[in-house]
C-alpha cells in the first residue's frame, strides 16, 4: 500500500529528530509512558536506528497506579531484544503511601510523576529526555519547541527558549542544563492513530471498546481496574462498553462510552470526532493554566 | 482494511504562516478557520463559550481559541510561535501563529522558515499600511513562494467590492517585484464567515476561491527538483546488508533525490563514492527523494562523520570559509564583532567570526542602509562571515535548505540569528 504522504513525512521528521538527539547528547533517554504516543515514539526510534539496536534506554516513572494493562505491555516490551527499561518510583511517594485517594490528583501528580522524574533523571544524569507530547493535545502546548531546555534544576524558562528555524535544532547546551525532545510535535491524536494501523503497533487493550466495571464521576466514567479504587457510599460498578482516548493513573483517567473495538474503528470514531482527547485527564482541570504551572514546576 | 479508509485520498502537508496583528482580525481569522473546517472540538467550544461570557459577550468569540499563554506573553517569552494544526479531507496542513507586535520580524522569520504559503493579512478600512509591505518583503526574502492577501473586516465597508479591488490592484502591484509563485487576494469577514471557509452570502460579487480553497490548492514547495544535498547525521558501524564492514550514512535528504549507482562526494572532503544501497527498517530503496531520512551505503570505505555533506558529484556546492549572508537578528544582545559565534549549517557546527557587516535593511522602506556596526534583535542586514573550517555552501536562493543557518552564540549557547547565505565565492 502506497504510505498517505503525510503519515511519511511526519515519520520522517521524528526520524531525523530521534537521530539529532542520538548524535548530539551523552546520556539521552527515551520516557516511556506506555500509551500509544509512547508506543509511537517508540517504534519510531527502532526506524531511526535500523539496523542497530536502540541507542538510548527507555524510562518509566511509574506511580504504581497505572492499569494493569499498562504494566502488562510494559513488561512485554522490556522483554524485547534490544530494549533496556529502567522503571523509577520515587521512594518518597512509596514511604508515604501517596495516592489519589487520600492525597488529591494535584499531590499524586507532583510527588509521583514531576518528583519522580527529576530524581530519575538526576540519578541517571540523563541530559536529554525524549517523549511522546504533541502541540496539539493542549492549548499550552501549541508554542512548545522540539528542543525545549530545562535548567540545572529542570526549570523551563520561556525567555531561554530558542527559536527553531527551517530544520536546524541548536542543541547545545551548558553542563547541567538538559532537553526535553518532542519527536511527535507535530503528529496529532488521528496521525498517532492512523499510523500505528499502517504499522500495526501494539498498544493497551484499553484503547478499544470493551465492557468494563466503572463508576459515574464528575469527569466521565472511572475504570474500577483493582480492589485499591474507593467507592463513594452507595456507589455500585456497573458495566458499560467504554474505551479510553489516553491513559494515565487509572483512578484519574475517565473513559468514553465508545464501540470502537479495533484500531481501524477507533480510527474511523476519530475522523468524526467532536470532543478532545485530553477531556479524560482530571489532571488538566486543576485550575486556569494548569498544564502551564506543571511544565515550570519540571512535569513533562 | 475496510473500503471506508482505503478510499480517504493521500494527503498531503501544507505549512502556512500568518502575520498580521490583532487588530486586523487575526484571532477571529484563525479562530474561523479552525471552526468552520471542524478542528474545535466540543470540550474546547464550551471552555471558550465560558470565557466569552466571563468577559461579559455572548455565544462565541472565536478569537479566545486562539488565545494561547497570557502567562507567557507576560514573562516576555522570546519567540512566540504558536503552531495549529487542521485538515480537510484534502489537505493536512500546520499554521504557524505569528503575532504581530513591535517583535515581528523574528517572530515571523522563524514562522515563515518554514512555510509554503503566507497569509498576509490587512483591515479594509486601513488598506495597504508599511507593516503590510514589511510582510511581504519578510516573506520574499524567505522565499516562501505563495502569498495569500486576506482583506478581512469587509463587513466595516458594506462588503464594497471597489474597496477590495483598489487593495488588491494595490497589492498586486506592490509585490509584482518580489518573486512570488503566486499571490491571491480574497476578500473576506472572519467575524461574519464570509470566504474564509464558506462563501456566505454577503460577497457574491467575488467570483476567485475561499481562502480555504487557496490554501488547499496552493502547490508544496518541491524540494525534490534541487540538488541532491544530504547532511550526515550519524554514522553506523551495524551491519548493513551483507558486507560486515559497510557503514550506514544515516540522514535525511534535504533536497534532490539519490538512486542506487548514483556518483556522490562528500563535503569538505570531496571524497568519491557510489551510493550501494539505500536503506530503511522496510527494506531497501532504489531511490529516495526529499524529506526522506534513510541511511546511505557506500561502495567503498570513505572518511564521512556528522557534519559532512553528501551531494552528487556533478552538482557539488561551494567550499567556502568566507561568504557574505543576510542575518535575521533574533537575540536580544546586539551582535558584537568581537564575539566568538558558531554557525549551525546542515549538521556541521563550526566556530565563526563576523568580519564585516555591510548594510542593514531599513525596517520602513527595506532598503539597505551602511555604516552601521551592530544589529540588534529584528533587525536584518548583511554580513561577511569567516569560518574556522570551510562549508559547502549553496546561495539560499538557490537551494533553501543548504543555502540557511543558525548562528549561535559560543558563550551563551543562544541561537542568536537566523542567515542566509547570500554570496559564495566563484567556483575555481
Amino acid at each position: 500500500m502506497a504510505a498517505p504522504a503525510h503519515l511519511q513525512r511526519l515519520e520522517d521528521e521524528s526520524v531525523h529528530i530521534l537521530r539529532e538527539v542520538a548524535a548530539e547528547s551523552e546520556r539521552p533517554v527515551l520516557l516511556y509512558s506506555i500509551g500509544k504516543d509512547s508506543a509511537t515514539l517508540l517504534h519510531l526510534a527502532k526506524k531511526a536506528f535500523f539496523p542497530a539496536p536502540l541507542p538510548f534506554p527507555l524510562l518509566h516513572v511509574d506511580t504504581t497506579w497505572k492499569f494493569r494493562d499498562m504494566y502488562a505491555l510494559r513488561d512485554r516490551v522490556a522483554a524485547e531484544p534490544g530494549v533496556e527499561l529502567i522503571v523509577h518510583r520515587n521512594p518518597e511517594a512509596e514511604r508515604l503511601g501517596i495516592n489519589p485517594f487520600d492525597h488529591g490528583s494535584r499531590r499524586h501528580t507532583d510527588l509521583w510523576k514531576t518528583e519522580g522524574l527529576k530524581q530519575a533523571l538526576d540519578a541517571h544524569r540523563f541530559d536529554v529526555a525524549m517523549g511522546g507530547a504533541r502541540r496539539d493535545e493542549e492549548k499550552s502546548r501549541a508554542k512548545e519547541r522540539v528542543f525545549s531546555l530545562r535548567s540545572e534544576k529542570h526549570a523551563w524558562d520561556p525567555k531561554r527558549q530558542r527559536p527553531e528555524l527551517w530544520r536546524l535544532y541548536n542543541v547545545r547546551k551548558h553542563p547541567g542544563e538538559s532537553f526535553r525532545v518532542f519527536p511527535l510535535s507535530n503528529w496529532t491524536e488521528l496521525d498517532v492513530w492512523e499510523y500505528a494501523l499502517r504499522e500495526s503497533i501494539p498498544v493497551v487493550p484499553l484503547y478499544f471498546a470493551a465492557p468494563r466495571p466503572v463508576v459515574r464521576r464528575p469527569g466521565g466514567w472511572v475504570v474500577v481496574d483493582d480492589e485499591r479504587m474507593r467507592l463513594e457510599p452507595g456507589e455500585k460498578p456497573e458495566t458499560r462498553v467504554v474505551r479510553f482516548r489516553t491513559l494515565g493513573c487509572y483512578p484519574l483517567t475517565c473513559a468514553t462510552e465508545s464501540r470502537a473495538a479495533t484500531v481501524e474503528e477507533v480510527v474511523r470514531e476519530l475522523r468524526a470526532a467532536r470532543t478532545s482527547e485530553r477531556e479524560g485527564r482530571l489532571i488538566d482541570h486543576d485550575g486556569a493554566g494548569s498544564m502551564e504551572q506543571k511544565k515550570q514546576e519540571g512535569y513533562f | 482494511m475496510s473500503a471506508t479508509l482505503t478510499r480517504l485520498p493521500a494527503a498531503d502537508t501544507l505549512r502556512v504562516a500568518t502575520s498580521g496583528s490583532v487588530d486586523d482580525g487575526k484571532s477571529t481569522l484563525i479562530g474561523r478557520l479552525l471552526y468552520d473546517t471542524k478542528a474545535i472540538l466540543a470540550d474546547q467550544l464550551a471552555t471558550v463559550e465560558r470565557d466569552t461570557a466571563r468577559r461579559g459577550g455572548s455565544g462565541m468569540d472565536l478569537a479566545l481559541l486562539t488565545d494561547g499563554l497570557t502567562a507567557e506573553r507576560e514573562q516576555g517569552i522570546t519567540i512566540d510561535v504558536a503552531y495549529r494544526y487542521f485538515a480537510t479531507p484534502r489537505r493536512r496542513f500546520i499554521l504557524a501563529d505569528t503575532p504581530g507586535h513591535e517583535q515581528y520580524t523574528r517572530n515571523m522569520v522563524t514562522g515563515t522558515s518554514h512555510a509554503d504559503l503566507a497569509i498576509i493579512l490587512v483591515d479594509a478600512r486601513q488598506g495597504i499600511l508599511p507593516q503590510t509591505k514589511r510582510h511581504a518583503a519578510l516573506v520574499a526574502l524567505l522565499r516562501t513562494p505563495h502569498v495569500a492577501l486576506a482583506v478581512n473586516k469587509m463587513d466595516l465597508v458594506g462588503f464594497d467590492r471597489a474597496v477590495f479591488e483598489r487593495l488588491r490592484d494595490e497589492f498586486l502591484a506592490l509585490t509584482a517585484s518580489l518573486g512570488f509563485e503566486s499571490v491571491t487576494p480574497v476578500p473576506l469577514s472572519a467575524l461574519e464567515g464570509d470566504m474564509v471557509v464558506d462563501r456566505g452570502t454577503n460577497l457574491d460579487w467575488y467570483t476567485g476561491p475561499t481562502l480555504l480553497q487557496v490554501l488547499e490548492s496552493a502547490a508544496t514547495t518541491r524540494h525534490i527538483d534541487g540538488a541532491f544535498r544530504y547532511p550526515v547525521q550519524l554514522v553506523s558501524r551495524s551491519r548493513f546488508g551483507e558486507r560486515a564492514d559497510s557503514r550506514g550514512y544515516m540522514g535525511r535528504i534535504e533536497s534532490g533525490s539519490v538512486r542506487v549507482g548514483d556518483e556522490v562526494r562528500a563535503w569538505p572532503s570531496g571524497v568519491a563514492a557510489k551510493v550501494a544501497q539505500i536503506v530503511t527498517l522496510d527494506g531497501t530503496l532504489e531511490t529516495a527523494g526529499a524529506g526522506r531520512s534513510v541511511s546511505l551505503i557506500l561502495d567503498r570505505q570513505v572518511d564521512v562523520t556528522r557534519g559532512d555533506l553528501l551531494t552528487h558529484a556533478h552538482d557539488a556546492p561551494v567550499l567556502a570559509s568566507e561568504f557574505a549572508a543576510r542575518l535575521a537578528w533574533l537575540d536580544n544582545t546586539p551582535l558584537d564583532p568581537r564575539r566568538a559565534y558558531l554557525v549551525k549549517h546542515g549538521t556541521a557546527v563550526v566556530k565563526a567570526k563576523i568580519v564585516a557587516i555591510e548594510d542593514r535593511l531599513d525596517i520602513h522602506t527595506l532598503q539597505p542602509i551602511a555604516g552601521d556596526t551592530t544589529l540588534s534583535a529584528n533587525d536584518i542586514g548583511r554580513v561577511r562571515l569567516k569560518t574556522a573550517r570551510a562549508l559547502p555552501l549553496d546561495p539560499y536562493a538557490a537551494v533553501r535548505s543548504n543555502g540557511s543557518f543558525l548562528l549561535i552564540d559560543e558563550a551563551t549557547l543562544a541561537t542568536v540569528a537566523a542567515g542566509l547565505v547570500e554570496e559564495v565565492p566563484q567556483r575555481g
